[in-house]
């Protein structure tokens, strides 16, 4: 069972190629829509909204046609813009009553389900004051509660960790996730970097310049990129030497060392290699994936 | 897909109840277009906004129904025949408020989901252009009825308390409610494009002024020089080229309205009159086909 088909689907505007030919199937569950700003993101989110027409190919939605049944997925799907979208004027419980009823909820349902969803999204006694003295996080949260009112079967989250510092960063993934797992809400969540969505999705697409990158489970692509930075004050190359000898892949990378991560056991060969040496271990960091990688590594893992 | 895994809930949050599932009615694009009507004409006047916002709108009102009710007090008081004036030249002599509201409240109803980019998140539900179009211009025109009618209605309790003849007033009570009608859609159309080719209400507020004044103020002024040189037909026609001139022949004509002109000139015979009703049609029309236009473009972007 697929939430969203694809097949060749191409969208040109006179200057530029937003979508080359892209086919995709996506399951059940939370899939991660990475690509770089331009990739074609936002275009394919307006294309499965059937908001915008294709020019070529052909995509289903919850098994609907995106180019003849728009307004029946629109009635089923939830939408997180990426762009703040909040009038600041009005209180979050107004706001989202009212996105509730635009989606077709009578007035007692959309009350009940706003003051639940805003529960959920983690937003409490600030929903009765205007939005405009909102901090980043609780807006985000309030335009994921307005994407899950009308208790969509999936939503489609649009950067929706963008402005956010890092706690707020996590926070919003856990909800993330939860949507999944408590909601039992399928999610695309779009995102520029791949390392904040390895958490989150089970499954990860990587589009660039329109057409597909790659698309695979989250346990692949772990296992594919995982790698660690360490930096020591000397020794550099005894070091390498030291964990080739353990079986590791490392090799320098200027001042830098990356080791492949095969498992817990790396973090201790490693800590273990550098008491050995006796020298100054500076930092040992797990390394943030970013699209350049996937770049890199592209022509090993075949795009499907 | 709809099964829930069993995961225990994260520590720092409290979970009384788990997620529920919507089974109720999905109520369709009617519904939908009838909530955003709603939702827009209580915000018209502030409701379920902040305090701030309800000032302006409610002055306003308050202003319209002013002069009608000292009217009304003096009228019952004085023992008089008939009101000082006729319902449907109140509208006309209050204009400048009513243009004021629209000035305020156009760009707020369309310049900002422009600006907080609620736009795109309403066509991202079911709904589509033309219920966002249709939704907006009722509300707005509503409004204006409610600013433009209430006074009338006001004038008319008060005539029919001072037992004023009542055939002839409910005829002048009608005849003005149907002009203060035509008003509220040709004014809501007009204010509306305006508002909706700017996302920043300050622009939205004083092209809508600018163009309410400016065109009366040049079409006044001409109707003048006219009447100087004693030329009543072309000040029959001028009327045509503002808003509430446009009004104002129309009634005159149609409705036997007294006409507000220069030395009561009003459309001169069936040709003009009817030229009048046309344009005012054509205007009203005219301004939801721009509308459709601009947020066809809007689903897209």
């Amino acid at each position: 069972m697929t939430v969203i088909a694809t097949e060749s689907l191409t969208k040109r505007y006179p200057r530029v190629t937003a979508l080359d030919r892209l086919t995709v199937d996506i399951a059940p569950g939370v899939t991660g829509l990475v690509g770089a700003n331009g990739a074609g993101k936002s275009t394919l989110i307006k294309i499965l909204l059937g908001l915008a027409p294709a020019t070529e190919g052909r995509a289903a939605v919850l098994g609907m046609d995106v180019a003849t049944e728009g307004a029946a997925i629109r009635a089923h799907v939830g939408y997180m813009p990426e762009h703040d979208c909040l009038p600041p004027d009005v209180s979050a419980t107004e706001f989202v009553v009212h996105m509730a009823r635009i989606s077709g909820l009578p007035p007692s349902a959309a009350r009940e389900r706003t003051a639940d969803t805003l529960r959920h999204v983690g937003l409490y006694e600030e929903r009765y004051r205007p939005m405009g003295g909102y901090s980043t996080g609780m807006k985000q949260r309030v335009k994921l509660a307005q994407a899950l009112v009308h208790d969509p079967r999936l939503v489609l989250l649009d950067e929706p960790t963008n402005g956010l510092d890092p706690v707020g960063r996590d926070d919003m993934l856990e909800l993330i996730r939860r949507v999944h797992t408590e909601f039992g809400i399928s999610v695309l969540v779009t995102s520029h970097l791949l390392g904040e969505l390895e958490r989150t999705s089970d499954h990860i697409v990587v589009i660039d310049g329109g057409s597909l990158l790659r698309s695979s489970s989250t346990s692949d692509f772990t296992q594919a990129t995982a790698s660690l930075t360490v930096e020591v004050t000397e020794h550099e190359d005894e070091l390498v030497e030291k964990l080739t000898a353990a079986g590791l892949n490392a090799h320098a990378d200027g001042r830098l060392i990356m080791v492949d991560i095969d498992g817990d056991e790396t973090y201790d060969a490693v800590r273990d290699a550098v008491a050995e040496l006796g020298t100054g271990l500076v930092r040992m960091e797990q390394h943030r994936h970013r699209i350049a990688e996937i770049f890199r590594g592209g022509d090993e893992h075949d795009a499907a | 897909m709809t099964q829930l895994e069993g995961r225990p809930p994260a520590a720092d949050v409290i979970h009384d109840i788990g997620y529920r599932h919507y089974d109720g009615p999905r109520l369709g694009r009617g519904y939908a277009r009838k909530s955003l009507y709603v939702q827009s004409l209580r915000s018209a006047y502030g409701l379920g906004r902040s305090a701030k916002s309800k000032v302006l709108p409610m002055i306003l009102l308050a202003v319209m129904c002013g002069p009608a009710a000292i009217m009304v007090a003096v009228a019952i008081g004085t023992k008089a025949t008939k009101l000082p004036i006729e319902y449907t030249q109140y509208v006309i002599i209050m204009q400048a408020v009513i243009g004021l509201y629209l000035a305020a409240q156009a760009p707020q109803s369309v310049s900002l989901d422009l600006r907080f980019k609620t736009t795109p998140l309403y066509f991202s539900r079911p709904i589509e252009a033309v219920d966002y179009v249709a939704s907006k211009f009722a509300a707005l025109t509503t409004a204006l009825f409610i600013l433009t009618g209430t006074p009338l209605l006001v004038m008319y309790i008060g005539a029919l308390l001072a037992k004023f003849d009542v055939s002839d007033q409910s005829a002048g009570f009608a005849k003005a409610m149907l002009a203060a009608l035509l008003l509220s859609m040709l004014f809501s159309g007009i204010g509306l494009v305006i508002a909706a080719l700017t996302p920043r209400r300050g622009f939205g507020v004083a092209a809508v002024i600018a163009v309410f004044t400016l065109s009366y103020g040049a079409v006044t002024s001409v109707q003048g020089v006219a009447s100087i040189n004693g030329n009543a037909d072309v000040i029959g026609w001028l009327g045509l080229f503002s808003p509430i001139t446009l009004i104002d022949g129309a009634q005159t004509w149609w409705l036997g309205a007294t006409s507000s002109f220069p030395e009561g000139a009003g459309p001169k015979d069936a040709v003009v009159g009817t030229v009048y009703l046309l344009v005012l049609l054509a205007v009203i029309a005219g301004s939801f086909g721009l509308l459709m236009r601009r947020y066809r473009k809007a689903v897209l972007s």
